[in-house]
């Protein structure tokens, strides 16, 4: 497992007003930038495209547990005090439907047509949380490298302008720190933001990550960033790191779930889980699709779509004499395996970022940290746990 | 060389309210692809025009409510190559299904002035139970554009796309935030037949489940959240007896919620 190394500050910061952050905005715009940001939609904090400061949640907040999602109002009119929302990265970087060709036929003959030329959408996130860089990068791992590079996610990762916000108020489902991809943001953005709202004033700590970074900083009004900001933005990381909401604990967590595929803890989780696939379609690195090709009524025109697809249907495992993953026991088993321990094997790292998203967003609050730790008492007591004590959160 | 005969479509109605193929007229904008790539040999809500069968594709709505449309259903298999029901009376019973948890002839003496005129079975059946059923398609009513994407299938000898998962799959991918999370508000969604395109979660509304269980609805899980969510036994009931109490499912999970 990787662990934490303590992400270092970058050696020059520097400090923009709150007054002044719409020329950040008006910067991008200008660079011909679909700006998206935090956005309040439906009763949730989520990426929508934005124009100005007015567009944001200023001073909300969100309150998340298992299944449960509100938004509150924050002690200030702060821009960034709340947590991961239903939407991440993937949602842009990954569209949930994309064609991949059309096709047209007559008297036998099949063509592929050519595909209408695009100009890829070029978008600047605003508000990128640590966990959210370190799931992009996972997900660049599977689109971007080995033999078959997937050319639209390539279009729209290189042309995606990244400001990362250091995290400052977690959630109650936020369990960064344990996966070390947290709360301080991995250096693979453009430019990163803490926000500082206290007695000496509201503003940002800003760290430059590249040469277009620093393009779009030059036409924002910023000098270098006092020791006390900076000292103030640690703090804020700190204060975030103090402030998780849940901890999971990774020891030797790879053998310990391969150890387990026949643990009676399935069985229980199985009770609860309504196969619904929410958790794998909030979670930043399921990348798993399904193709659909479809004809219209003459025939004569074909289409090939991908779309998002989760392990917890039942066509996702079905292969030849039927689905291979009947169970509800099987199908959580095989994510959540996937997610923390086989990910390894075949990626290098964990497939879990942290960022507690299918824990809010499953409708009956299943908690992955929570079925972890469970796992290891089971295997500890060598027997199950009284029902009471398993549905501790029912 | 003279072109090849169209397949001949046909649209048969047994209990129901018509609004499933009332769907196939609604297609206004490919109703002409529709008659351009089948021949309609049967719809009388369409057209008087008979053609005689047998019939390459028959849409069968509405439930076996009756002996003579117990009867009737062999007749319309017999004369149908493939046979594909629409609609949650066809597939499940529909609303009427209600009946089966209550006593009819109880119910026909309140409802009608002369009761011995009604001839009724004491239930209301999906067309699955009387004969073979090629393909069902869920809803109430169904989705027209899904309508239209199994009749292009089975003219083009295909499998259709129509996904049995949760609507939550659908919410998900058109980025519509949970109802159930964010506002507490009981949803249906997460054990429900996906194919409507989560209209009531996009309106800030729970699913009702007009389309019915989806392929392993864990309905005990969810009953349990929604009582956690503040729903009494009465609210958790009337949810799983509405458009599909007739699925088991539905059926035996309303029936843990009876009063007493």
């Amino acid at each position: 497992m990787e662990h934490r190394a303590g992400i270092e500050w970058s050696a020059q910061t520097s400090y923009v007003a709150r007054a002044d952050f719409n020329a950040l905005i008006d910067a991008l715009l200008n660079h011909g930038y679909i700006v998206v940001g935090p956005t309040i939609r439906d009763g949730a904090i989520v990426f929508g495209e934005v124009q100005s400061d007015r567009d944001f949640p200023v001073g909300a907040t969100d309150v998340q547990d298992g299944g449960k999602y509100r938004i509150g109002e924050h002690t200030a009119p702060t821009l960034f005090s709340f947590a991961a929302s239903p939407h991440s990265l993937k949602t842009y970087l990954y569209p949930s439907r994309s064609l991949l060709y059309s096709a047209h036929g007559s008297s036998g003959n099949f063509a592929v047509d050519a595909p209408a030329p695009q100009t890829p959408a070029r978008y600047a996130f605003i508000g990128v949380r640590s966990c959210d860089l370190h799931a992009m990068n996972l997900q660049d791992k599977v689109f971007l490298e080995g033999a078959y590079v997937d050319p639209g996610y390539k279009h729209r990762r290189e042309n995606a302008f990244l400001i990362a916000v250091n995290c400052g108020k977690p959630a109650g489902t936020c369990f960064c720190v344990s996966m070390g991809t947290g709360p301080k943001a991995p250096p693979l953005f453009d430019l990163a933001l803490t926000e500082i709202c206290d007695d000496s004033g509201h503003y940002f700590v800003v760290e430059c990550g590249s040469a277009q970074g620093s393009a779009i900083l030059a036409c924002v009004p910023h000098r270098p960033a006092e020791a006390t900001e900076l000292h103030a933005a640690q703090e804020v990381v700190r204060g975030a790191e103090r402030a998780m909401g849940r901890k999971l604990d990774t020891t030797d967590i790879k053998e310990l779930l391969y150890r387990n595929a026949e643990s009676p803890r399935w069985e229980k989780v199985a009770d609860r889980c309504l196969s619904c696939a929410n958790c794998t379609m909030v979670c930043p690195t399921c990348f798993c699709s399904t193709v659909e090709d479809t004809t219209d009524l003459t025939g004569a025109h074909a289409e090939r779509w991908r779309v998002w697809d989760s392990c917890f249907t039942i066509d996702f495992s079905h292969i030849h004499g039927g689905s291979v993953r009947k169970s509800g026991s099987s199908r959580y088993r095989h994510w959540i395996t996937h997610k923390l321990a086989s990910w390894q094997d075949q990626f290098g790292a964990s497939g879990c970022v942290g960022c507690g998203r299918c824990v809010t967003w499953c409708p009956v609050g299943i908690d992955i940290t929570e079925e972890i730790a469970i796992l290891r008492q089971t295997e500890t007591d060598h027997e199950t746990l009284p029902e009471e004590q398993g549905n501790a959160r029912d | 060389m003279a072109p090849a005969p169209k397949p001949k479509l046909a649209v048969w109605k047994f209990a129901s309210c018509d609004g499933c193929q009332l769907s196939l007229l609604d297609c206004e904008d490919e109703l002409l692809a529709v008659a351009d790539a089948v021949e309609i040999a049967y719809f009388p809500e369409a057209t008087r025009a008979v053609v005689k069968g047998p019939d390459d594709l028959s849409l069968v709505e509405g439930s076996i409510t009756t002996q003579h449309d117990a009867a009737r259903i062999h007749q319309v298999r017999k004369s149908s190559k493939r046979l594909v029901t629409i609609g949650a009376c066809a597939t499940a019973g529909g609303i009427q299904a209600l009946r089966n948890f209550a006593d009819v002839s109880e119910y026909t003496k309140y409802v009608y002035a002369n009761p011995s005129y009604i001839s009724t079975l004491a239930t209301s059946t999906p067309i699955s139970r009387h004969v073979y059923v090629d393909f069902e398609l869920q809803g109430c009513p169904i989705n027209k554009t899904q309508l239209l994407e199994v009749i292009s299938a089975f003219v083009h000898g295909r499998k259709p796309n129509i996904a049995s998962h949760s609507v939550c799959i659908e919410c998900k991918r058109s980025g519509t935030p949970c109802v159930m999370v964010t506002q507490g508000t009981p949803c249906m969604g997460p054990i429900t037949h996906a194919g409507c395109g989560s209209i009531c979660p996009s309106y800030g509304r729970g699913c009702y489940s007009c389309f019915g269980p989806m392929e392993t609805p864990n309905t005990a899980s969810l009953a349990k959240w929604f009582e956690k969510l503040g729903d009494d036994r009465a609210a958790v009931l009337r949810k799983f007896r509405t458009f599909y109490s007739g699925k088991e499912a539905y059926r035996k999970e309303s029936g843990r919620h009876e009063p007493g």
